[in-house]
């Protein structure tokens, strides 16, 4: 698993990344209480605004993390954005990318590195 | 920045129960508690919250020759009947500006021979430098040895029973002056989330035991500035600097159930406030906007700032959002602002600019949640 310094973390198998937010990411946020997604199909660059979170505090934007087309969204946070703070490492993934460039992954942090990032 | 900050009687038992601590209004104060702002609002709403205010300005206004002219003084600078208010009792009022708007607001209760002002922390000391300058043959004494706790919800009641038996013969709105094992507590019936629920001033010194008898009941738990806002936002209430300010008229902000009839045009008392002219045109006449209540109907929230249209797509904006979050209770989002008044008819259908997009938000009745008062 790969980490970015937005406090997503990133699950490769192949060409396809799995996208969610960390457990550090979620605690900060506070409750969350809605989760707007892309819609599937979407043509995405690195760095794109792809989700939007509101938290009970304010809004805050999930960044596309590689170049690629978006294959699969979590439908379920729609009805339980709660997810997001109960289990963000694990069923409150977002998004799912089919990255044209799977190279961009490895500008991102291993998990020793991304524990060293949030101290 | 951080020792810049005022600290409450209470800070160092927010830290000890793992408050998270921001800057509101010059004070480091609990925005939220491991419970969590979703969480601490639900028990609020369930059991009993108890909540640290005593950032806001407590206020003494005493006349020598008693209430009545304490009252007839005070009057002078809001459009509310004081002289009408009977003894023990508290009432809403505001503090106007000579347009009509609004630089404060503020509950007065009627303890005895004097007045008890409770106002915002961000205004206290605008606002006691007005009533020194307005209030000719008053004594205004600023309360800095007290601090000021709310415990409200559905079960406050019964936990301050425990402590305070005679708060069983309290209603909505009535003040006390009661002794206690904490010394005297100025007790009053009211608070700011629509729950039954009681706001209790304590001396510094014993604000610390007194909080902690009262977390030591299961039903009650620490509650956070996060979670006080969106109760009040349920609740319909406006928060000063947000929803309603020097640029806001109490008919604009909807608040004109705070002015009684004898202030009114006819009334025995009528006018006599700053911006008089203003405020009562507005109440025969009407005002052009006026704050309302909106749902909007999809889940996510319009915040503070958003734009409002009466057509989907086109058009100038015709109003804007100014308190905005996601209603736990209601389990859905809340907004409250300002809109052309021939827009204000509960169920009329706007839409809120969110990240570029226009979507449907309608015009709501408030509260969003029933209040719980012991009336």
């Amino acid at each position: 698993m790969k980490f970015t310094e937005e406090h997503e973390w990133l699950r490769a198998d192949g060409d396809v990344v799995v996208v969610g937010i960390t457990e550090h990411a979620s605690e900060q946020l506070g409750d969350v209480v809605f989760v707007e997604l892309p819609e599937v199909g979407t043509q995405v660059t690195k760095g794109d605004d792809t989700v939007v979170i509101e938290s009970v505090k304010a809004a805050s934007d999930i960044l596309a993390p590689v170049d690629g087309e978006i294959i699969e969204i979590n439908e379920t946070l729609a009805d339980d954005p709660g997810k997001v703070n109960s289990d963000p490492m694990g069923d409150a993934w977002f998004f799912k990318i089919k990255t044209s460039d799977p190279s961009q992954m490895e500008d991102y942090m291993d998990e020793d590195a991304y524990k060293d990032f949030i101290g | 920045m951080s020792d810049t900050l005022r600290r409450t009687p209470l800070h160092a038992l927010h830290l000890e129960l793992g408050a998270k601590m921001v800057p509101f209004a010059g004070y480091d104060m609990p925005v939220q508690y491991p419970l969590g702002v979703m969480k601490e609002h639900l028990h609020t709403r369930a059991d009993a919250g108890l909540f640290d205010v005593s950032h806001m300005g407590q206020v003494i206004v005493r006349a020598h020759d008693g209430y009545d002219a304490a009252a007839r003084a005070l009057e002078a600078l809001v459009p509310v009947d004081l002289l009408g208010l009977g003894a023990g009792r508290q009432r809403y009022g505001i503090f106007t500006n000579e347009a009509g708007g609004i630089l404060d607001d503020l509950m007065i209760a009627h303890r005895d021979d004097h007045l008890f002002v409770v106002v915002n922390a961000a205004c206290k000391e605008a606002d006691i430098a007005h009533m020194r300058a307005g209030l000719t043959g008053c004594e205004v004494e600023e309360i800095a040895d007290r601090a000021l706790l709310a415990l409200q919800g559905p079960r406050a009641e019964a936990v301050l029973i425990g402590l305070l038996p005679d708060v069983a013969g309290m209603r909505f709105m009535d003040v006390a002056v009661l002794d206690s094992d904490h010394g005297e507590l100025w007790v009053s019936r009211s608070g700011y989330t629509g729950e039954d629920g009681f706001e209790i001033s304590v001396a510094n010194d014993n604000a610390e035991a007194f909080a902690r008898a009262l977390l030591a009941h299961d039903e009650v738990e620490p509650i956070g500035l996060g979670a006080r806002d969106s109760l009040r936002l349920e609740a319909g209430l406006c928060l000063y600097g947000h929803d309603i300010d020097s640029t806001t008229t109490p008919v604009e902000a909807a608040l004109s159930w705070a002015i009684q009839k004898v202030r009114r045009n006819g009334g025995a008392r009528s006018g006599g406030f700053p911006g008089a002219e203003v405020v009562l045109e507005q109440l025969e006449n009407g005002a052009s906007r006026r704050r309302v209540g909106l749902r909007p109907e999809a889940r996510a929230p319009m915040r503070e700032g958003t734009e409002l249209y009466d057509q989907a797509e086109g058009g100038v904006s015709v109003g804007r959002v100014t308190s905005g979050a996601f209603g736990p209770t209601i389990g859905a989002p809340m907004s409250m602002g300002y809109v052309p008044s021939e827009m204000a008819e509960t169920g009329t259908m706007l839409y809120g600019e969110v990240r570029g997009k226009r979507m449907p938000v309608k015009v709501a009745k408030m509260p969003f949640t029933p209040a719980n008062f012991k009336r």
